[in-house]
């Protein structure tokens, strides 16, 4: 039985009425944008039946400087039984950059946040370990942000002068 | 033209059964034909690697063909791949537990200056890190790049003024 991808986002708009901010398709797949507070509720009803996607793809940021909201959150979900894919996406504002972890739903959300919160700089409410996944211990800043200064390094140990060798 | 006389008897058949040479070029010599590696393999041009150094290139024909996985064995530490801040101090152990004398090979055009990578994650060349020997450019190197490059490194080898047991120290 076979769940056809508009019926997907139809029953979300219904649903979550006043929680969807717009719907757009390409290339076949759908993108729903949330707003952020609604997240783990959207989430949790699309991980039940009758949709069960069990599969989280990825999870990333995307950061659009000088925007309102400056972060863009991106989940990509798949379903395995139903044979669906949907893209979710919330934004989140560059003074507050949080949103809910969802490592309680989906377990590999857990290194992906972990390595959006290291690049990006985004906190997640209710991770169980968000440190740096990447970078090192002693890295100041989140190098994917777009004001990260495009030569700034911070090595670990000494560079040799270039008059030394 | 007259034919060359030598007596089948002695050193190699060599006339008169001795060769001349100085202590310097012979541990040179030595030295050239018995470096023993330590391959530092971080990434894609670790296939050329192993393309080298496995039959079809083959550098046991150089005398380079035994491969110690401890840095503490190694003459020639062969840094095959990007280095990152991150794995800068890792390398640079590496380096400092090796026994003199040592040479290091940057191969590849990440190890020799950061490559496509210019960016906050990785070492602009490991010549920041550590004295390099011998340069090998291409993303990664043909295999004749790198068996010119060693064979050059041998000659660099054979020329330098050799520190051995007896040897005034600087």
């Amino acid at each position: 039985m076979a769940i056809q991808q508009e019926k997907v986002v139809q029953d979300l708009k219904e649903r979550f009425v006043e929680k969807i901010k717009e719907v757009s398709a390409h290339f076949g797949d759908d993108t729903v944008v949330i707003e952020r507070d609604s997240l783990l509720d959207i989430i949790k009803f699309l991980k039940a039946e009758p949709y069960d996607f069990a599969m989280l793809l990825d999870l990333t940021c995307v950061d659009y400087m000088g925007q309102p909201d400056r972060f863009e959150m991106v989940y990509h979900l798949f379903s395995l039984s139903k044979n669906l894919r949907l893209r979710i996406k919330t934004r989140l504002p560059g003074k507050d950059p949080s949103v809910e972890s969802l490592t309680p739903v989906w377990k590999n959300a857990n290194w992906l946040e972990r390595e959006a919160y290291d690049m990006f700089g985004v906190r997640f409410n209710g991770h169980p370990y968000l440190k740096r996944l990447f970078m090192y211990d002693g890295f100041e800043g989140h190098p994917l942000r777009k004001n990260y200064p495009l030569r700034r390094r911070q090595p670990i140990i000494r560079m040799r002068k270039q008059d030394d060798i | 033209m007259g034919e060359v006389k030598t007596e089948k008897k002695g050193l190699g058949g060599m006339a008169g059964g001795f060769i001349t040479t100085s202590l310097n070029a012979m541990i040179g010599w030595g030295r050239k034909y018995s470096l023993f590696q330590y391959p530092f393999i971080t990434a894609c041009c670790g296939m050329e690697y192993m393309s080298v150094a496995c039959a079809h290139y083959d550098l046991d024909r150089f005398g380079m063909g035994w491969t110690r996985f401890s840095p503490r064995q190694a003459d020639m530490l062969l840094v095959v791949g990007t280095i990152t801040h991150k794995e800068a101090p890792v390398l640079k152990t590496v380096y400092d537990q090796m026994t003199e004398p040592k040479w290091v090979v940057a191969f590849g055009a990440c190890a020799v200056s950061g490559g496509i990578y210019d960016n906050y994650a990785v070492v602009q060349g490991i010549d920041n890190i550590i004295p390099v020997d011998v340069y090998i450019p291409g993303c990664p190197p043909r295999p004749e790049t790198v068996l010119d490059a060693l064979i050059k490194l041998q000659k660099k080898v054979q020329k330098e003024g050799h520190e051995w047991r007896f040897s005034k120290k600087k």
